[in-house]
């Protein structure tokens, strides 16, 4: 699976934010870092606001500071901001899919597709974050 | 051994003994839905008490109210994996979630593991399970490198 560019930013630019949530950054300083466009970025961090994983913070040294619970948000939940997470069950039917042949094709899909859900549901930003300690020995 | 949870209750964490076993038995109930007498027995023969490489350990506050619980034992060459620490069981009841009793009872078993030279630990969950499956995580477990299948029995 790839992540859409506009995932992958929310997904930096939380983790980067929860990572010290008495900090502020500039949407600027973040989108450095990450090496990503900063418009891009200023846009996925008013949807990242509007769901309250991140808040604004105005004035001089203004920017962004996390007020999210990364104890209790996965990554399937800010994913799922940005881009359908949708199964091969719930999305359109294709020629073919009736036939025992088709059925089964879906039967492997649909075992993939539970393990990639679980996997990203089960992730919360504060296990992500210890992921991100590790690399960083 | 003596610990306190993130909201400063001093609990305790030892060996199930057979006086522990009605306690445990209720509290899977209470989370399963589902009354196991004759597994809970079966489980304490197996590894209750201070078996070689097994563990069966419980954190009970500092009134003796039991407030989880985890089993596991070291074992070597299933399929070809050297020796390694299984957990097979796990449960915090509701009041003690998210107050560190199940990393402290996972630490203890982890410490157990090691003794006998283990440096991998393993478990299988439902993918259906996110709440247990999130705790692993955040013990910092990944998937592996074997997958569990499964098939239904043609009668």
């Amino acid at each position: 699976m790839r992540l859409q560019k506009a995932t992958r930013c929310a997904l930096y630019a939380v983790l980067e934010l929860a990572s010290d949530p008495k900090r502020q950054l500039s949407a600027n300083e973040i989108a450095e870092k990450y090496d990503i466009s900063t418009n891009h970025l200023a846009k996925v961090l008013r949807s990242l606001g509007r769901e309250g994983l991140v808040e604004a913070v105005r004035g001089a040294g203004g920017g962004y500071r996390f007020s999210g619970n990364a104890k209790r948000t996965t990554l399937l939940d800010v994913i799922r901001l940005f881009e359908t997470v949708e199964t091969v069950s719930s999305g359109e039917r294709e020629p073919g899919d009736d036939t025992p042949e088709g059925l089964a094709l879906t039967q492997v899909i649909e075992e993939v597709e539970a393990i990639e859900r679980a996997t990203f549901h089960s992730i919360t930003l504060d296990t992500m974050m210890k992921l991100v300690g590790r690399h960083r020995k | 051994m003596k610990l306190s949870s993130s909201d400063d209750r001093a609990f305790d964490i030892r060996t199930v003994t057979g006086e522990d076993l009605p306690a445990v038995a209720a509290l899977d109930e209470r989370i399963s839905g589902i009354a196991k007498p004759d597994y809970w027995q079966d489980v304490f023969e197996r590894y209750g008490g201070r078996r070689k490489g097994r563990y069966f350990l419980l954190a009970e506050d500092a009134n003796k109210k039991l407030l989880g619980y985890i089993m596991g034992e070291v074992r070597a060459w299933e399929f070809d994996s050297p020796p390694c620490g299984w957990i097979f069981g796990i449960n915090v009841d509701s009041e003690g979630r998210q107050t560190g009793v199940g990393t402290a009872l996972y630490q203890a078993i982890c410490d157990g593991f090691r003794k006998y030279g283990v440096h991998t630990v393993r478990t299988t969950v439902s993918h259906k399970n996110e709440l247990v499956m999130s705790f692993f995580r955040s013990q910092g477990m990944m998937a592996s490198h074997y997958i569990q299948l499964e098939t239904e029995l043609e009668s």
